[in-house]
């Protein structure tokens, strides 16, 4: 486990939020299950396990099954909700994902826990900064990184209700609410969180709050920054990012995932093809040294500091 | 004729047109997996024929017994038996393996009915199928489930994960055959990564054990229908692989050889 500070004041780990709305969901609909992988108290399972002792389903270390016996409970008419640690439910069972769950569309809904570089020391065996490329390419696949929780607690309730396979992507970093009035969780649209007309972030899970702290330093410099919270990553607004593209003079994507293939790489594949504005990628470049979540952060950019710097760096590159 | 006699003379009525469409299929295509698909015919004919409950024209009841085939590229078997059993009309089969046809090299639940699930790379159906069991033994559902692997398909470790799940949960719900045609596509299972004894690896794993002789309707017919033991089963059928037609039989390039003119004349000739 990585040894992480208390959540300080205002802070909450979305985990809560995540076990809060699934056991009010599971209480009123038992066709809701979940499946793990002994990964009960990471999971934060412990309260449903307690509630729903048969709807538990642990099959222990053994993730190929875990996500097989997904697939086979959703054909037997339950609503599963596999959770696991994001890197090995990701990465252990690609194929039975690819296979089991969205090509044979079962409606199943696979729970990535403390994902990204939750597990900052325990390096990049447990990192899970691979997900979003892994993922993405599936296109029936609906892909969700919650901001915070409100956010959290909104996707899982979505999730039970939508028909078909959703990866969702949580953390257990402590993040604050999002400051935005009257929020509805729209999946599949951006949300706007902050207006501006000279560069556009596009955040997503723990780093949206982190995207409008950076937008806050940019406007004491005079620059307007949009800040966009794209927690569906797939399927994309693409609307939102040409609209970006076509009303701000550059892009900054910001993901607490490899800067390849994941929300970057998805700006990038949908620019360059259609409105060429500078991007700029924020994120991790691939396997990245030991060192504790906050460490990673700071020393790859996912700052306010090290996002405005990549807002700088792509207006320096885009057209006047 | 007893009624048990006239089940097994419909079961070998049904594996044996099940054979000759199957040939024809892989013959039109030029593609398939015949090998696999005769030695499993004679299991899964028993099982549509003789054993399971099931609606074709309501393929999605929730009380159904499920069939998963694990060895997804025998789509030989898996398409003839449900074209029989009613799930879709015989035309169809005329489509296998051709430009969107819904009757894909492996099989694709969205696109068949009866199919129960997506199978192909190996290992996945049988943790599906326990998937299916657990549903099943949580909410109380009589239906049984039923998976068929290959055996080469067992050198894939996500078996045994599953493998131990079902046998901690006593999913007596659940039966797992194995076609034990001893031939994986490149060779034999035992010179390429040693399978035996299958039989007691599966008890070892608290399965309930039994062996049959695989083209034996009336052996697999009493082994399916067995009283419930308060553990998962597991049925080890020994087969042949290519069964029926003789220059296929036990020769690992029939997995997926097709047949020319010849050939194709030949087995239809020995399969009546």
């Amino acid at each position: 486990m990585s040894a992480h500070a208390p959540a300080a004041q205002g802070l909450s780990d979305c985990r809560e939020a995540w076990v809060k709305a699934l056991e009010a969901l599971a209480q009123d609909d038992d066709r809701i299950v979940a499946v793990v992988n002994d990964s009960v108290g990471s999971s934060k399972l412990g309260g449903f396990q307690k509630k729903f002792p048969d709807r538990l389903i642990n099959v222990g270390i053994a993730e190929q099954c875990m996500v097989g016996v997904g697939a086979g409970l959703a054909n037997g008419g339950r609503i599963p909700f596999v959770s696991a640690a994001g890197c090995f439910l990701t990465g252990r069972s690609l194929e039975q994902v690819k296979a089991d769950i969205v090509y044979a569309n079962f409606n199943v809904k696979l729970v990535g826990q403390s994902s990204g570089v939750a597990y900052g020391e325990l390096g990049p065996t447990h990192h899970s900064i691979e997900d979003f490329a892994w993922l993405r390419l599936f296109n029936t696949l609906t892909v969700i990184a919650p901001s915070d929780a409100w956010e959290t607690a909104e996707a899982v309730k979505w999730a039970a209700t939508h028909e078909g396979p959703v990866y969702l992507r949580l953390s257990r970093m402590a993040v604050p609410e999002l400051d935005v009035p009257n929020r509805v969780f729209r999946v599949g649209q951006a949300e706007l969180v902050r207006k501006g007309g000279d560069v556009t972030i596009v955040a997503c899970g723990t780093t949206v709050h982190l995207a409008v702290a950076a937008a806050e330093a940019l406007q004491a410099e005079g620059i307007g920054a949009r800040v966009l919270n794209m927690a569906t990553i797939n399927p994309l607004d693409e609307a939102a990012i040409l609209a970006a593209a076509d009303e701000t003079r550059a892009i900054v994507t910001v993901e607490e995932a490899s800067i390849r293939g994941g929300l970057g790489g998805a700006v990038a594949e949908l620019t360059a093809a259609n409105r060429p504005v500078p991007v700029e990628r924020v994120g991790f470049p691939g396997f990245v040294p030991t060192g504790s979540v906050e460490w990673l952060f700071n020393e790859f950019g996912l700052s306010a500091a090290g996002i405005a710097a990549a807002a700088h760096r792509a207006l320096k590159r885009a057209k006047a | 004729m007893s009624l048990q006699n006239d089940t097994v003379a419909r079961i070998k009525e049904k594996a044996l047109w099940m054979r000759r469409r199957a040939f024809k299929m892989v013959y039109d295509a030029q593609l398939g997996h015949p090998g696999g698909d005769f030695s499993a015919t004679d299991i899964i004919a028993t099982l549509y024929f003789g054993v399971m409950n099931y609606d074709a024209a309501k393929p999605n009841l929730p009380g159904r017994d499920r069939f998963i085939m694990s060895k997804g590229h025998a789509t030989g078997a898996l398409y003839t038996v449900l074209c029989a059993a009613g799930y879709f009309p015989e035309d169809w089969l005329a489509t296998y393996m051709q430009p969107r046809s819904m009757l894909n090299g492996h099989p694709n639940r969205n696109y068949l009915p009866g199919v129960e699930t997506n199978t192909g790379p190996l290992g996945h159906g049988l943790p599906v199928a326990t998937g299916i069991a657990i549903a099943g033994q949580i909410t109380g559902a009589s239906y049984r489930t039923f998976v068929l692997t290959g055996d080469g398909e067992m050198q894939e470790g996500s078996n045994w994960e599953a493998a131990m799940t079902a046998g901690n949960r006593k999913l007596e719900n659940l039966t797992w055959i194995v076609d034990r045609n001893r031939l994986q596509q490149g060779a034999g299972t035992e010179e390429t990564n040693g399978l035996d004894p299958l039989d007691k690896k599966f008890e070892a794993f608290g399965w309930d054990v039994s062996m049959v002789d695989g083209h034996d309707a009336e052996a697999l017919l009493a082994a399916l229908s067995a009283a419930p033991t308060g553990k998962p089963r597991a049925i080890i059928a020994n087969t042949t692989k290519g069964k029926g037609v003789s220059f296929m039989e036990n020769k690992a390039s029939w997995h997926h050889g097709v047949p020319n003119d010849d050939q194709f004349a030949t087995a239809m000739k020995e399969l009546i």
